[in-house]
């Protein structure tokens, strides 16, 4: 049985990938995880989450949800840490323009499908958009119980004391709940959820939102939902109550305030300037004419930039 | 000793078996135990005493017998009927359960606080100055000054680590404790203040207590009955003075003897 | 400088652009072809379609060429790959008694039907680095002198043992149970054994290795002898519904071992040696060995063992096996997440206050004691 390997030949040439490049029958698989998931909000359901072509981590879970809903009609908006343009959302919204060929866009209002990263737009979404988040770690328990197997009880028997034990450890020795992000919430008065590791400045977006929300985790294989308007309680203690973090100034170039902002560092010497997050919402603040404190400086009109390239899009 | 306080058992334990393979670890143990009374399981290691404690503290399936337990409500209920939720539910507010190590029994990584908070939270407490202000009260019935109550169990001393667990077991007022060996492996003088201390929460708490210990001066001090376990069969049942004093059975005589030499 | 907002769609095409150029280095050597790779770097080849859960040589090959060499990438490449394509169904179990051994030893006698076979093996070879090799011209390749392989098959030695009852059967429900598939099922637990061997076998040959390793030292001692490692061809049938019977669709190169691991007996087992089993794509015997060895270590609960060491710990040995999951998800951190990041900044910097300005009072209270006294 020796002698060289008679290797297969393949037309390389060739090679197409069916539309929003997952199978019609993976999709089906898919879109029924997600519809137990808005029957039970804020349960994760498991599914048989698919081998990528981007890492696990990188964002499968999301791509495998968009893939599954999306329609050739749709108007999809792809967001990485609250902007449109950071690499890994223009690495996924590619895959999409190449694999769907659906139309893309940066606007929050014009988009039937946001999924994102990190982050939920500024600009309240509205009923007939849905906003798909990409989850690293779908187990709000995971660090207070490595196990998924009594994770899952507890879920179950809704024995959720040790989460709380959390939240206590935190003000004895901070004097304050010390979760900044990923700050786990209960929704519908019943699932203790992950929000994914968006800040939870973000928290009571999720609350009652208008659209509906869908959380993909690939590399741990599980999709969870809260439909439209559903009551989504950030944890906390009656004395304690939960609060979102505050921000100082406006935003250095269109002067919004109570949004999300990053930090820049812009120099050596402690010179650094804050920008809103929501690069979009931020460009079209601007574009109606109001202008942050910092507009003027040329450090701003950098990082302000012109509108997004046009190149190849 | 006072007297018990009600005409109905709290536990109703019948020809409760439990085999590891084809070996025996207890057989047909069968006893009541009430309201406010202090069971005492004695025996060498081996015995299956602690089989029998955890078997009657549904940590371990029985192979054939009944226990039922009186719920809050009044109703008899068969322990391993119960689902998971109820029994998760008994245990966290109605039971306790003191291991010997007591390590065992507490969250090593959170505070003495947080140790007795838990099952307060559990049980859906919402208010962080109330569970606070809880589990100083108790820290202090268990004597550690408050100063140590964001301190976590692995700077405490053994003792403390034991009183810690106490508390944490007994803040949900639960009406019926198990305790493996609670002294077993403490100092002589440690013990002595630990006991002193069970002694009066019992009492005052009216508890239902099974304790399990191969210690017998344990037993005298805190139990109002004795049962007296060897090979896996119960050889002698009776009041503690009484066993004590005037054992029946030759093992008995030989296990009081033995310790009364010491 | 702030660079990192605008730019991204240019910065990517440019960087792919620049990794195709190293990819293919220098022009004025030779570009690797797909035949040279599969055929002189077979043990890459079969390590990736193993952990890439695809046999196919020649798309191991390419992946192995495009991602410049790196065999998790390449096999990452082969999951993608693998994905897309369309599942008709389920081949029969393969038959490796009936395998076309090129290689078979047994460690466990010293001869035994059909006899040892050490066929193209590194074992007993000096691993000196071999300068003739790197002159190479292409064709002077001495000839093998190969005894015949006696027809007289080849049982395999847990067969041998199990037919004096010595050994546990290898498998107590009939064969007709349906197999569970981790690429259509998400895993939960506990894990059965079929879905743990799947999980095993696309698992990664480094962390299989290190976990089998750890169980010889001492951390959950499992007493293995390598009871049979074969490596041949065999035959893949699938049975095809519209004929009712079996059909032939090729033959794939596998290496399977079996481990025969000695036991004492418990409460739920009389005393027999019991088994570990590995099977992999391709001549990877490392791998099978040490799928052999944690697949048997992860049976302790139905043995009745007591579960001490990582290897026997199913839930942590099958969540971490994948290096395509592990490799993601470590190298996500190369993600940006200046978004959490500001939240953490926000809450340290709130902290450090909070730290100074009780120190501060702490200070200034001991001053006044110290002023009282």
């Amino acid at each position: 049985m020796t002698g060289t390997a008679q290797l297969q030949t393949y037309d390389f040439a060739g090679g197409e990938y069916n539309f929003a490049y997952l199978d019609e029958q993976t999709k089906r698989m898919i879109r029924r995880a997600i519809l137990k998931g808005i029957a039970i909000p804020g349960y994760q359901v498991p599914f048989a989450s698919r081998e990528m072509p981007m890492p696990y981590g990188w964002g499968t879970g999301g791509v495998q949800v968009t893939a599954s809903i999306l329609g050739k009609d749709d108007c999809l908006k792809m967001i990485d840490q609250g902007s449109d343009d950071t690499t890994n959302a223009v690495s996924l919204r590619g895959f999409f323009e190449k694999t769907a060929g659906v139309r893309t866009t940066y606007e929050t209002s014009e988009a039937t499908i946001v999924q994102t990263r990190h982050r939920i737009p500024e600009k309240p979404l509205r009923e007939d958009q849905i906003i798909v988040f990409q989850v690293p770690i779908p187990e709000p328990l995971r660090f207070l119980e490595p196990r998924e197997t009594e994770t899952r009880k507890m879920h179950a028997l809704e024995d959720y004391g040790l989460m709380h034990v959390k939240l206590y450890e935190d003000i004895a020795k901070n004097g304050h709940i010390a979760t900044t992000y990923a700050y786990p919430v209960k929704v519908n008065g019943r699932y203790v959820m992950d929000p994914s590791p968006t800040p939870k400045f973000d928290n009571p977006k999720i609350d009652r939102m208008a659209a509906l929300q869908l959380y993909g985790a690939g590399r741990e294989k599980r999709i969870y939902a809260i439909p439209p308007y559903t009551d989504v309680k950030s944890l906390d203690f009656e004395d304690y109550p939960f609060e979102v973090q505050k921000f100082d100034m406006p935003c250095g170039l269109c002067g919004a305030e109570n949004v999300y902002l990053d930090e820049v560092i812009l120099d050596d010497k402690g010179g650094r300037m804050f920008v809103c997050s929501d690069s979009d919402y931020c460009e079209e603040r601007r574009a109606e004419g109001h202008t942050g404190p910092m507009a003027a400086d040329p450090a701003a009109v950098h990082i302000g930039g012109g509108k997004q390239e046009e190149t190849d899009r | 000793m006072k007297a018990f306080q009600s005409e109905d058992p709290l536990l109703q334990v019948r020809n409760v078996t439990r085999y590891y393979g084809d070996r025996i670890g207890c057989a047909n143990v069968s006893f009541d135990l009430w309201p406010g009374e202090v069971l005492a399981i004695v025996g060498e290691s081996g015995s299956g005493k602690t089989t029998l404690l955890n078997c009657l503290s549904t940590r371990l399936a029985p192979t054939a017998g009944a226990i039922e337990y009186r719920m809050r409500d009044g109703a008899m209920r068969n322990l391993y009927q119960l689902s998971e939720a109820e029994r998760r539910l008994l245990m966290r507010t109605d039971w306790g359960f003191v291991h010997q190590n007591a390590a065992d029994g507490l969250r090593m990584n959170v505070s003495a606080g947080a140790n007795v908070g838990e099952r307060l939270m559990a049980v859906g407490e919402r208010h962080y100055g109330n569970i606070r202000a809880t589990a100083d009260d108790w820290l202090g019935r268990v004597e550690i000054e408050s100063d140590r109550i964001d301190d976590d169990p692995r700077s405490f001393s053994g003792g403390m680590r034991q009183r810690l667990q106490i508390a944490r077991n007994l803040v949900t007022q639960p009406r019926l404790v198990f305790m493996d060996e609670p002294t077993g492996g403490l100092d002589v003088s440690v013990q002595a203040r630990l006991l002193d201390l069970l002694r009066r929460l019992v009492a005052d708490l009216g508890l239902s207590v099974v304790i399990v210990t191969h210690d017998l001066a344990v037993a005298r001090l805190l139990s109002h009955r004795i049962m007296v376990m060897r090979h896996g069969n119960v050889i002698e049942t009776g009041l503690t003075d009484q066993v004590l004093d005037d054992p029946r059975e030759p093992y008995s005589q030989l296990l009081v003897s033995s310790i009364l030499q010491v | 400088m702030y660079v990192a907002v605008k730019g991204g769609e240019t910065a990517i095409r440019n960087a792919h652009k620049l990794l195709a150029k190293r990819r293919r280095g220098d022009t004025s050597v030779p570009a690797l072809t797909l035949e040279q790779i599969a055929e002189q770097l077979s043990h890459s080849v079969a390590r990736v379609m193993g952990e890439g859960s695809l046999y196919d040589e020649t798309l191991a090959a390419l992946a192995i060429k495009q991602a410049r060499g790196d065999l998790i990438e390449a096999a990452f490449l082969m999951r993608a790959y693998r994905t897309t394509l369309p599942r008709f169904g389920y081949s029969e179990p393969v038959d490796t008694a009936a395998m076309l051994v090129e290689r078979r030893i047994s460690a466990t006698y010293k001869d035994l039907p059909g006899g040892q076979v050490l066929g193209p093996t590194f074992d007993y070879s000096h691993r000196l680095l071999d300068f003739a090799l790197a002159a190479e011209d292409g064709d002077a390749v001495p000839a093998a002198e190969t005894a015949p392989v006696e027809d007289v098959g080849m049982p395999r030695v847990t067969d041998l043992l199990g037919d004096e009852g010595l050994i546990e059967p290898s498998s107590t429900d009939s064969g007709d149970a349906p197999v569970g598939d981790l690429t259509r099922e998400p895993l939960s637990f506990p894990a059965d054994r079929d879905l743990r061997l799947q999980n095993l076998a696309r698992g990664d040959e480094g962390f299989l290795l290190a976990l089998a390793y750890s169980t010889q030292r001492g951390y959950g001692r499992t007493h293995p002898f390598a009871g049979e490692i074969r490596y041949g061809e065999v035959e893949v049938e699938f049975f095809a519904e519209e004929l009712g019977f079996a059909v032939t669709l090729g033959t794939i190169k596998v290496t399977e071992c079996q481990m025969v691991n000695q036991f004492a007996g418990s409460a739920k087992a009389p005393p027999a040696f019991t088994r570990g089993y590995g099977l992999v794509f391709g001549q990877v015997e490392r791998k099978a060995m040490s799928m052999a060895m944690v697949d048997r270590s992860l049976r302790w609960q139905e043995l009745g063992e007591e579960p001490v060491a990582p290897a026997q710990d199913i839930e942590f040995v099958l969540s971490h096996s994948d290096n395509i999951q592990a490799t993601g998800f470590v190298e996500h951190l190369k993600l940006p997440h200046y978004v959490d990041f500001q939240a953490e900044l926000d809450l340290v910097r709130r902290m450090r206050d909070e730290w100074f300005e009780k120190r501060r009072q702490e200070n200034g209270s001991g001053n006044t004691q110290e002023a009282a006294e």
